[in-house]
């Protein structure tokens, strides 16, 4: 059989399927990862007591562990104290706990980089606490992650791949499939990362955009030293 | 408790599996360290195609999923260049240093950049080659600057070398899901594992940033500046 042929009618196709289930991931895991990085990020820095606690253990244990042991803790270890995940739900439970605790670091940096006088202003305004923070503090704080949350983004489109690991066929497991189906591992595994390549490529420059689409004149990062 | 007991059974065998895991993470960070500063030095004095080819390097190995940069290596790569006799340990010790070089030379580049430009202009005009320059005058202080930065790959690397279980290398999650299949005790031998994987990263992070402590340069480095 010649390549363009293996190519076009085996690889691709394959590969195609694949980047489907390895979309489904992402767009199941990215928007809670965010979700929970937010809450985790809000709670540690102004939760207090327990909840800072809580919210601290939690990123050190997700940031010890390595992404490809949670997901067999939660694919295999869990059905043995009787709580069963398919491997898709396990794969998206993982991402979203190791996106979350990441992404958490990079908000609460940000969180810190706001002047404390932006939550005393607010409240001497007669906002809440918690409304100082919902429309003071976290729109700005927000826009500055931009950069570190879009790399977590980034990270995130690498390790669906880790999911193959538990059976789920996505990009890399379609790859590594038909790779080992006909012993064309180089050219497979080498279409595999141009669709990755191409991937992250897209989201960088789309997050370029974005930060550019969502700035404030006058808050972004070249001017932030004179601020206050 | 049994599975103390089948802990302590299979101890050496654990051992063997952290030993291992820090024989990759070395052999990577000693591989990433001694590629990726040429490549750093490259991107910011080298010629245009030098910066070409290096910013190719980068986008290529940081753009990858180390699951699919160790398969092509493993599979694909290596036995095509008649390497495919390497032991599983070897290749994924040097894709995950090849890997680590990429992001290695963009911690060094930012802070060879770091360092202002009135630094080389002075050393220049006192007489210093510019390889004399880099080496006596820019470098030091880049490395002590990069180093909070390059202290960050040993845990990226520690997480990341449990994928060369793909690859069949007998590390801690090899080890460890071996013992899960012998012994059929899968959540308690797991937990263990993801104990002595945080034990190994924060125990480094803290070595690492002793490190920075004993070589800082008081009034220079991080902490001041």
């Amino acid at each position: 059989m010649d390549l363009a042929a293996f190519t076009f009618d085996i690889l691709l196709p394959a590969l195609m399927q694949g980047l489907i289930i390895t979309l489904q991931l992402i767009a199941c895991s990215a928007p809670f990862g965010l979700a929970f990085g937010i809450a985790i990020a809000v709670g540690r820095q102004y939760g207090g007591g327990a909840i800072s606690w809580l919210c601290k253990t939690f990123v050190f244990l997700i940031k010890g562990t390595p992404l490809l042991l949670l997901l067999f803790i939660l694919y295999f270890g869990f059905p043995a104290i009787g709580i069963t995940f398919t491997a898709f739900t396990a794969s998206v439970v993982g991402f979203i706990l190791c996106n979350a605790a990441y992404n958490a670091e990079y908000i609460r940096g940000a969180l810190i980089s706001i002047k404390d006088g932006q939550m005393i202003a607010a409240q001497a305004l007669g906002m809440t606490r918690w409304q100082a923070i919902r429309h003071v503090v976290l729109p700005q704080a927000l826009r500055r992650a931009i950069p570190g949350l879009s790399n977590e983004f980034i990270y995130l489109i690498k390790y669906s791949s880790l999911a193959y690991m538990i059976t789920v066929i996505e990009l890399s497991g379609a790859g590594k499939l038909v790779a080992t189906k006909y012993f064309l591992y180089t050219e497979s595994f080498a279409a595999v990362g141009i669709v990755y390549l191409v991937l992250v490529t897209i989201t960088t420059v789309a997050v370029n955009i974005l930060e550019k689409r969502v700035a404030i004149p006058g808050t972004t990062r070249g001017t932030t030293a004179a601020q206050l | 408790m049994d599975v103390l007991l089948i802990l302590i059974d299979w101890f050496p065998y654990l051992l063997s599996g952290i030993a291992t895991t820090l024989g990759l993470v070395l052999s990577a960070l000693g591989l990433g360290l001694l590629l990726g500063l040429p490549m750093a030095l490259g991107q910011v004095y080298g010629s245009r195609p030098v910066r070409w080819v290096i910013g190719i390097y980068v986008w290529f190995f940081r753009g990858l999923p180390i699951l699919v940069l160790l398969f092509l290596f493993w599979f694909g790569i290596f036995p095509m260049l008649g390497l495919g006799a390497l032991p599983a340990f070897a290749v994924g010790a040097v894709v995950l240093g090849l890997r680590g070089a990429a992001y290695q030379s963009q911690i060094f580049r930012g802070a060879v950049q770091s360092i202002g430009e009135g630094q080389m202009i002075a050393a220049r005009s006192l007489g210093m080659s510019r390889l004399t320059a880099i080496r006596s005058v820019i470098l030091p202080q880049a490395m002590r600057i990069a180093l909070p930065g390059w202290s960050n790959e040993y845990p990226n690397i520690l997480t990341d070398s449990a994928v060369c279980y793909a690859i069949g290398v007998a590390e801690l999650l090899t080890i460890t899901s071996r013992m899960v299949t012998q012994t059929h005790i899968t959540m308690p031998i797991y937990l263990a594992a993801a104990g002595i994987f945080i034990i190994l990263n924060y125990g480094g992070l803290k070595v690492l940033h002793g490190l920075e402590k004993r070589i800082a340069i008081p009034g220079f480095g991080s902490g001041a500046v």
